[in-house]
């Protein structure tokens, strides 16, 4: 309390209001002050404690679990669902190969297009006008097109420009390649997705930047820190807070997005499901298979994204919250020290000894 | 004053936002050594002219000195030429900052937040650097919050941290901007014993505050502001006892 010496002289025209709101917190404290005497209080702190009783959580539990119950019957029982076929289409090696197909494309996609996203919303929060207007214009052009147009264009590029020459411009050539060998239909792909992509995560990329407190930027700045790493080391790092619950979303948009370039008669999951089944018939159960597979790969996707979220996490709240795996093993913890300890109470009350007598 | 004594000189400096004239002729000279502190009331320019004084703020008129170099320009014959974000941010690592919401970098732990600056800005090795990290978080009593982020820490731990941020690039000179507004009352006073310390030992410092005990005990020289200007200067003794101006009468009895 040493501190309230300073308060009288303290608080100018500008604190007032700060302190009169601070000042009560500490006060509430003051005011559940221990007026039962300490004996009668070491009692209370020595009575058996019931944890509060939600009766209606297990009324809620039974009926999800009948539901659920009633819904796995209902996908077994059904012959219609053919679970025979599912299972020997689903790790068939066509099946195997688009799944990998489909995986490199939401990776190239994603990952290109958060680099490039991140460039242009660097682009976009740097101080020149030049690289601000580009970047405003490419986020323009790219999320005006519709991403199946744009898909097209780049698999008819060759029709366009049916070589790409390097050279000095409207001057000589150095040497041309033809288009159809520089970009095959998967780079087409890949390029088309992630240049998609990056539009949309320049402006997620960028509004994490603008989630971050002015503050950081005016510290790192009195210290001397230099520019580049002001944004990669202190903003960034923040910023990423807000930017990866957004990204998370993106990637598994990609992880069906990818679908779209069926139109380039590339072989990934959902073509291919749909080459087996105009091939035998099973539409059902081949539309299972990619269904069951889709869910794999953003189960995969909401792992890691938990995870990251949680290594950004460090230092925004006081303590993080439990992993599910750390949950599971404290309750199994809990139970058995709470077992534990009725033992010893029912052991300790046992001999006949009165409750009063301590 | 002989002209190598002097830390800071600041010389018929304005600043406006907009129409708003924030500082109207400022002159102030801080000695090698010396401990300012400047009183006035809100909106007075304080804050402003701490943040003119590292070129946080730039000014519209006027110039300000640090260490006898001209701070965000460079002379040459009988023009300045205003420097270029890389040398002003070189410039900015000789002046500690202390700011009112302490900005802790609220990803790194308190230790990474001192020795931070001193890899990125001076790029001195980070073995050198953790050591002196260590040893100032000592200094302000946080030897044992060196793995605990910022907000983990009380108001005053966090402000603490800060300053050993600050002192961690070994400044020429330390800005405090009003560095106990944002506490509880009862945190207030491990702030000020930290800055007394400092001011015993010798470090310059410019201090924006409402703290008039401790201007009292620790300032060699008190400066009321209003209205952009500074109304009058002088020895804590002279000016928070016996103040000449009306205004600064009116104000120090508000606050006192």
């Amino acid at each position: 309390m040493t501190g309230i010496v300073f308060v009288p002289y303290g608080p100018g025209h500008e604190s007032v209001g700060v302190r009169a709101a601070t000042m009560s917190a500490p006060s509430k404290e003051r005011s559940e002050p221990l007026s039962t005497e300490d004996a009668a209080a070491d009692e209370i702190g020595a009575l058996r404690v019931v944890p509060a009783r939600h009766p209606w959580r297990w009324v809620a539990t039974a009926v999800i679990a009948v539901l659920l119950a009633m819904a796995i019957n209902a996908l077994i029982t059904n012959p219609a669902w053919d679970w025979p076929t599912v299972g020997d289409y689903l790790f068939n090696p066509s099946i195997l190969e688009a799944v990998r197909l489909t995986v490199l494309l939401t990776v190239l996609g994603v990952g290109l297009g958060f680099v490039l996203g991140t460039v242009l919303a660097l682009m976009r929060i740097s101080r020149s006008p030049l690289l601000q207007a580009v970047s405003w214009a490419y986020i323009w052009v790219f999320r005006s097109v519709p991403l199946i147009l744009q898909l097209l264009f780049w698999y008819n590029l060759a029709i366009l420009y049916n070589e790409i020459r390097f050279g000095i411009p409207f001057g000589p050539t150095f040497f041309g390649i033809g288009t159809m060998e520089l970009i095959p239909p998967v780079a087409a792909a890949a390029l088309g997705l992630s240049l998609h992509q990056a539009a949309y995560s320049a402006e997620i990329v960028r509004s994490g930047f603008l989630s971050v407190d002015a503050g950081q930027l005016e510290a790192a700045a009195a210290l001397g820190i230099p520019r580049a790493k002001q944004v990669w080391r202190i903003i960034l790092p923040q910023a990423m807070r807000s930017i990866v619950p957004t990204a998370g979303n993106e990637a598994i948009g990609m992880v069906k997005g990818t679908s779209v370039v069926y139109i380039m008669a590339l072989p990934e999951l959902f073509y291919q499901v749909q080459v087996v089944y105009t091939r035998n018939g099973r539409v059902i159960a081949l539309l299972l298979v990619a269904t069951i597979w889709y869910l794999v790969l953003t189960t995969v996707l909401n792992i890691a994204q938990y995870y990251v979220e949680r290594y950004y996490a460090r230092g925004a709240a006081r303590a993080l919250p439990l992993t599910p795996l750390q949950r599971v093993r404290r309750t199994v913890a809990e139970f058995r020290a709470g077992s534990a300890r009725r033992r010893a109470q029912r052991e300790a009350l046992s001999p006949g000894l009165s409750g009063g007598e301590r | 004053m002989t002209d190598e004594d002097v830390m800071v000189r600041v010389r018929g400096v304005h600043k406006s936002y907009g129409a708003h004239a924030v500082l109207q002729g400022v002159d102030l000279e801080v000695r090698s050594g010396e401990v300012a502190v400047i009183l006035g009331p809100s909106g007075s320019g304080k804050s402003t002219l701490l943040r003119s004084i590292n070129h946080l703020e730039k000014v519209d008129r006027g110039y300000v000195s640090v260490g006898g170099a001209l701070v965000g320009y460079r002379r040459v014959g009988n023009t300045l030429h205003e420097l270029k974000e890389r040398e002003i941010l070189k410039q900015r690592t000789h002046i500690g900052f202390v700011f009112q919401s302490f900005n802790l970098f609220p990803h790194l732990t308190a230790l990474e937040n001192v020795a931070y600056a001193p890899v990125a800005a001076q790029r001195r090795p980070r073995k050198t650097v953790l050591p002196l990290a260590r040893s100032l978080l000592d200094r302000v009593g946080l030897a044992d919050k060196a793995d605990a982020y910022p907000r983990q820490l009380s108001g005053g731990q966090q402000q603490r941290v800060a300053i050993a941020r600050a002192l961690a690039l070994e400044p020429r000179l330390v800005l405090f901007d009003e560095p106990t507004s944002a506490l509880d009352p009862e945190l207030v006073n491990e702030v000020l014993d930290v800055m007394k310390g400092l001011a015993r030992s010798g470090t310059t410092m410019i201090v924006v505050s409402h703290e008039i005990g401790f201007a009292r005990e620790v300032a060699d020289t008190v400066y009321f502001m209003d209205d952009g200007r500074i109304v009058e200067h002088g020895p804590p003794a002279e000016l928070l006892t016996a103040p000449k101006h009306e205004r600064t009468k009116a104000f120090l009895a508000k606050v006192l």
